[in-house]
């Protein structure tokens, strides 16, 4: 019963992007932030594409899509750094399963709860990339929990807005 | 199954990641570059993000210019006389430290050591950045196809940047000094200690394992040691801000460095192509002409000096227009007034003798076997013995005594040698008295040349002074307890 319930609720709630959006918008997230700290040098404690597979993850409720969406949008972002490719890929595609599949379950157009799975998700994405640095990788490299815990904050709050703003590019049904 | 497709395929795609993740750590070494593969995604990703980055910055570059270049011109003009005037200046210094660099390179090729200068950079431009704190990483925008090469030292007038990472063809990937996983050999430049230098979990540089050390103190200059073989020695990399406990290796400390280049707002950079141990060409032609210069100044200095001392050396027939002149006058009291000396006036003399100035009649009014005509002359001949008979005779020498032969002229270090006084133009009747003012000038320590003819006249006007130092070649030396010290 509680199956059923879901999977209409899954059918009912479910969020419809054209191609377009879908391609663009973790584009232009992925652009700006490498773009912006350039001249904003803080600029960089934001994590964009971060908040857009939690975006489009929570909206779809689909798990596979949003697998691949935070692997495709982690792969991209790692292929920007230096490191290893695969860091991100792997902790946002663990953020987008679990995003996807927590939509299902609860309300995430409410503010709160925006702010709440924005927290934890960004949160969840730094400890897998440590986890992977540290104990896959063996790259020992100094970690400043209270820097970590800081952008979480910061991430869960914009994210809220910024939720909002990617709100108005969804069709109205 | 259908239960589980989700899971599955979350593991599976975590699976092949892993996978791809082992395939790229387990080279031997870490820092080589990239496998084709990974290369081509990285390529792409670049490829991707490059072009708009490129035009964001252009049209940014193009509307500044348009405000720098046609605008705001106001104050260029002044601007272009200071730098004038500080090229002109750094060159004087130049000049100044050229003779000390090239003591240092005599004394490193005694050493073999290989000094390394930088030969050739290539001016880019910063279009982009990763984009993330866990990563600090610029693009600029030149790559391979205007010469540049992975492991190339990046740096501004400041201080040191980073290195190259990845080059492509139009863009390269510098690794910034911040990053984690950054390396550079760095030296404290006052305590000479060597250390890493690499950045910390909040993007800030550090010197990481150093043993405690107190002398280590907050403002000390860092530069590269060179030893990395990737930047130059002797570039600056910060000064100190702190010095922390490594939590995680104790008893080590790390240090905290404030980056000499802002990190955070990098637009332009400069990447070191070339490096040599051969200065370049165009540093030793700048180096030519600073030393041209300098010693033109210093000529030119000089010749000033004479021409105000000596007057009569100036061409009198030659015209000269007024205007000119006076500017050309007025330029040259104030340019000599910051750069000539103050002129030595000697003090008046306290005892004057026949060897004061205008103390003897010139030579054309004497007649051998005849006395002075000139009352004048006369009477300050006749005073001469009384002046040497006084009882302060003594204290004069002790007085003479106490300066160095150099300022004297003294008996022991010139006269027992008996050389001839013409060598010495500082004991010329003008030059005798010291330049110290207030210093007495003694009678002993001047020996003009015109006073030696005359020596064997009034031989009682010298002797009794003890001090004194007679150039005769046979004269005696006087004791050393005069002198008060040993004759040099």
């Amino acid at each position: 019963m509680a199956i059923s319930a879901s999977a209409a609720r899954r059918e009912l709630d479910v969020q419809r992007y054209p191609l377009l959006v879908v391609v663009l918008v973790p584009l232009l997230a992925i652009f700006v932030q490498a773009l912006i700290p350039r001249f904003i040098p803080r600029f960089d404690i934001l994590d964009l594409p971060l908040l857009v597979t939690i975006y489009f993850a929570v909206g779809w409720r689909n798990p596979i899509a949003g697998t691949v969406t935070g692997a495709v949008i982690g792969l991209i972002q790692d292929a920007l750094t230096s490191r290893p490719l695969g860091i991100n890929g792997i902790s946002q595609c663990v953020v987008g399963f679990l995003a996807a599949s927590l939509g299902v379950k609860i309300d995430v157009e409410n503010p709160g709860t925006r702010l709440l799975i924005n927290f934890v998700f960004t949160l969840l994405n730094i400890g897998i990339y440590l986890f992977i640095m540290h104990h896959m990788l063996a790259q020992n490299l100094g970690t400043n929990w209270l820097h970590e815990v800081i952008k979480a904050v910061i991430n869960s709050i914009v994210g809220v807005f910024f939720f909002d703003i990617l709100d108005r590019v969804r069709p109205r049904d | 199954m259908s239960r589980y497709k989700n899971i599955l395929f979350l593991v599976t795609v975590l699976v092949v990641q892993i996978i791809g993740l082992a395939a790229q750590i387990r080279r031997p070494n870490p820092t080589a570059a990239d496998a084709p593969a990974v290369r081509l995604i990285r390529y792409w990703a670049i490829g991707l993000m490059s072009p708009p980055e490129k035009v964001i910055h252009g049209g940014g570059t193009g509307l500044r210019g348009l405000w720098s270049n046609y605008l705001d011109l106001r104050h260029v003009r002044q601007q272009n006389q200071e730098l004038r005037e500080q090229v002109g200046r750094l060159q004087l210094e130049q000049a100044t430290l050229l003779e000390d660099a090239r003591q240092g390179q005599r004394l490193q090729q005694l050493l073999a050591f290989k000094e390394h200068y930088i030969y050739s950079t290539v001016p880019t431009q910063v279009i982009g950045t990763a984009g993330t704190d866990q990563s600090r990483i610029l693009y600029v925008d030149k790559g391979a196809k205007d010469g540049l090469k992975p492991d190339m030292a990046v740096i501004t007038p400041d201080g040191i940047v980073g290195k190259l990472k990845d080059v492509y063809a139009h863009t390269s990937q510098v690794l910034v000094i911040s990053d984690q996983t950054s390396g550079a050999g760095v030296l404290l430049e006052s305590t000479r200690l060597r250390g890493v230098l690499r950045g910390n979990a909040l993007g800030q540089p550090q010197i990481i394992n150093m043993l405690p050390d107190d002398r280590v103190k907050p403002g000390e200059r860092v530069i590269t040691s060179g030893g990395d073989q990737i930047y130059p020695r002797g570039l600056p990399v910060g000064v100190v801000d702190r010095v922390v406990a490594d939590t995680q290796n104790p008893p080590y400390l790390d240090i905290i460095i404030k980056p000499a280049a802002n990190l955070g707002h990098l637009e332009e950079l400069l990447v070191i192509t070339q490096a040599s141990d051969r200065m370049p060409e165009k540093e030793q032609q700048d180096l030519v002409q600073s030393a041209a210069e300098g010693a033109a100044v210093s000529q030119r200095r000089a010749s000033d000096i004479l021409a105000e001392r000596l007057p009569g050396l100036n061409d009198p027939n030659a015209v000269v227009d007024p205007k000119q002149d006076q500017k050309q006058s007025d330029a040259a009291a104030a340019a000599a007034a910051a750069a000539i000396p103050p002129k030595l006036h000697p003090p008046p003399t306290l005892h004057a003798d026949h060897y004061s100035p205008d103390a003897t009649p010139p030579a054309n009014a004497l007649t051998p076997g005849h006395a002075i005509a000139d009352p004048k002359y006369a009477r300050q001949k006749d005073a001469q013995p009384q002046v040497a008979n006084t009882t302060d005779a003594k204290p004069a020498a002790a007085k003479t005594s106490a300066r160095s032969p150099e300022q004297t002229g003294d008996a022991a270090g010139e006269g027992a040698s008996a050389k001839p006084p013409a060598h010495h133009p500082a004991t010329s009747p003008a030059g005798a008295s010291p330049a110290v003012p207030g210093q007495e000038a003694s009678p002993g320590t001047a020996h003009p040349p015109a006073a030696k003819p005359k020596a064997p006249k009034a031989p009682a006007t010298d002797q009794p002074a003890g001090a004194d130092s007679t150039p005769e070649p046979s004269a005696k030396p006087p004791a050393p307890a005069g002198d008060g010290g040993p004759p040099r």
